[in-house]
């Protein structure tokens, strides 16, 4: 082994950086095993005396987590299908299929992207009031379902795909929408995944919306719920940390899983919005 | 043009639900926020007026706008600089020969990013606790009296800039990856020959190169740091004394806890004026040192 300063220092900034990084989600994990008024000591601790599961107990039993953790399932499932169907589809037209004002359109859409979703709330929120959507699972879904993002995202992708492919099938004599299901959805795989991934994390940490459409407390999302939860359970910081990790958790594993495609799929994003 | 009808198949179920759920209420969130609409039109629609600019003179009346606007420029201000270094910083190390343990070191620097903010939020409330919090302990035993990060005014914003950092930096850190990459090897070969040493490289080949990707870096960070809205929601409820009070927070306030629904639209598009004009500032300022 020859020791090279250069590498030394390098390797060791990576490692503090990675251990502030980490630091605060190992802790999380950590303070969730503890006894109840365990963490509110001086000076904190770091693991737990007699590590327990009681945090969670109370979370599932009388908190009704399991309640929030299945809503939040449903709502960022339900949402990666449906941002699925519209944006590959819509996409796939604006990359390989001729009409007429096609640029046009798409230019238009891109442009569209310079505007905060938040300034369409407070209307949005009127409109979906108006056709009774407001406190229901499908006024949460309603603006995921189709998104510039995704529509640009699968059409960059979509442009790779070799016309000859696509005119073969034609003089085969299959219709469009055959082309599209047995050629194109095959051939789109990977970006598919990238767009499931970013959609289905996307909802499911989302915040801001859930908490202005849902007022229903059993149609609660997880965040929506741990924000109301910890404005309750402010000294309780065990209990919160359990709630954090419940949150948590599902989206860390799926982005370990899903990791590649979910780094490239934020470099095709950064680089077209 | 044969195919013309299947194309519009495809493209118009995603075009109507954008066109009826986004560009829709951003016309009509521009039309709303010239009435006074509120709780009395929430119950009935015969009490809404037209009020042309009155929104807007009242707005520009009102101190907490011009609090809310200073917080999230100092949020921007400070923020935006402080990730673009981190990330920056993350992926020069990353993108060292020397480096070991790549995929692990890019994964766990990456983790903060994908986890959800109001969790997180919650865990660094507790970090940043004034008694009981790890960092007052650690400054404790570096000799620095405890500091009360979320209930001191002059705290309050640092400590949720500090949180945002560690909370994004690995996003911009993946785009600065990319980029270093795709710096050609041999601009770093001529440079050794002609003896620059590392930080003369850093300084006339590195930065150069990385200039579009901090562009739209920057961009990108800025567009999402203006919209503050869940660190303060969670960690402080816009307080102490109004110090974290975000543009968006106070649209919130103003329209969903107090139904003033014209008058928060009114707020809205100041933030999108805001942001657009910051954005233009940035490519022309860009586009200006391109040119010379």
């Amino acid at each position: 082994m020859k020791l090279n300063p250069a590498a030394i220092a390098i390797n060791s900034a990576l490692a503090v950086a990675a251990a502030l990084a980490l630091f605060p989600l190992v802790w999380m994990l950590s303070v969730s095993f503890m006894t109840p008024g365990e963490a509110s000591a001086f000076p904190p601790p770091l693991l737990p005396q007699e590590p327990t599961l009681a945090n969670y107990r109370e979370l599932f039993a009388r908190e009704g987590i399991g309640r929030y953790f299945f809503n939040s399932l449903l709502l960022a499932s339900c949402a990666t299908l449906l941002a699925l169907t519209f944006n590959v589809i819509a996409g796939y037209a604006f990359a390989k299929l001729r009409f007429e004002g096609r640029e046009r359109i798409f230019g238009a859409l891109l442009g569209a992207i310079v505007i905060p979703t938040q300034v369409a709330m407070l209307p949005l929120f009127l409109l979906l009031k108006s056709i009774g959507l407001v406190n229901t699972y499908a006024g949460v879904l309603v603006p995921v379902l189709a998104t510039i993002f995704g529509i640009a995202l699968v059409r960059q992708y979509a442009l790779s795909i070799p016309d000859e492919m696509l005119e073969a099938a034609r003089i085969d004599g299959a219709s469009e929408l055959r082309i599209f299901v047995s050629i194109v959805v095959p051939t789109l795989r990977p970006i598919l995944v990238t767009l499931a991934t970013f959609t289905f994390l996307g909802t499911w940490n989302d915040f801001m919306w859930p908490l202005i459409v849902l007022s229903d407390e059993s149609l609660y999302t997880l965040p929506v719920a741990l924000a109301s939860l910890s404005r309750e359970h402010v000294q309780d910081n065990e209990l919160m940390m359990a709630g954090s990790v419940v949150t948590i958790l599902p989206v860390l594993l799926l982005f370990l899983v899903l990791q590649r495609q979910y780094l490239s799929g934020l470099l095709v994003g950064s680089v077209k919005g | 043009m044969k195919l013309n009808w299947a194309a519009w198949a495809f493209i118009t179920p995603a075009l109507l639900v954008i066109a009826v759920f986004f560009l829709l209420p951003v016309l009509a969130g521009l039309a709303l926020s010239f009435t006074d609409f509120d709780i009395y039109a929430l119950a009935d629609l015969r009490n809404l007026r037209f009020v042309g600019f009155a929104n807007y003179i009242e707005l520009v009346r009102t101190p907490l706008l011009w609090t809310a606007l200073g917080n999230t420029l100092y949020f921007v201000g400070v923020g935006m600089p402080l990730s673009i270094a981190a990330s920056l910083g993350a992926a020069l190390l990353l993108s060292s020969r020397l480096a070991r343990f790549k995929p692990f070191f890019r994964t766990a620097l990456f983790a903060p990013v994908v986890t959800t903010l109001v969790a997180v939020a919650v865990i660094w409330r507790y970090l940043l606790h004034t008694r009981y919090g790890l960092l007052n302990y650690g400054l404790e035993e570096l000799g620095f009296g405890p500091i009360d990060w979320l209930g001191d005014p002059r705290w309050a914003m640092p400590a949720i800039i500090l949180f945002a950092v560690w909370k994004n930096f690995g996003y911009n850190m993946i785009i600065f990856l990319a980029g270093l990459q795709n710096i050609p090897e041999e601009l770093y070969e001529a440079a050794r020959i002609d003896g620059a040493s590392s930080w003369q490289q850093f300084r006339h080949v590195t930065m150069p190169s990385l200039a579009p990707v901090i562009l739209l870096v920057s961009v990108l960070t800025m567009a999402g740091y203006f919209q503050l809205f869940a660190e303060p929601y969670v960690m402080t409820q816009g307080g102490p004394q109004q110090s974290t009070v975000s543009v968006l927070y106070f649209m919130y306030e103003e329209g969903f806890k107090w139904w003033n629904l014209g008058f928060a639209s009114a707020i809205a598009f100041i933030l999108f004026l805001l942001m657009f004009t910051v954005t233009m500032m940035q490519l022309y300022v860009a586009r200006h040192r391109e040119a010379t």
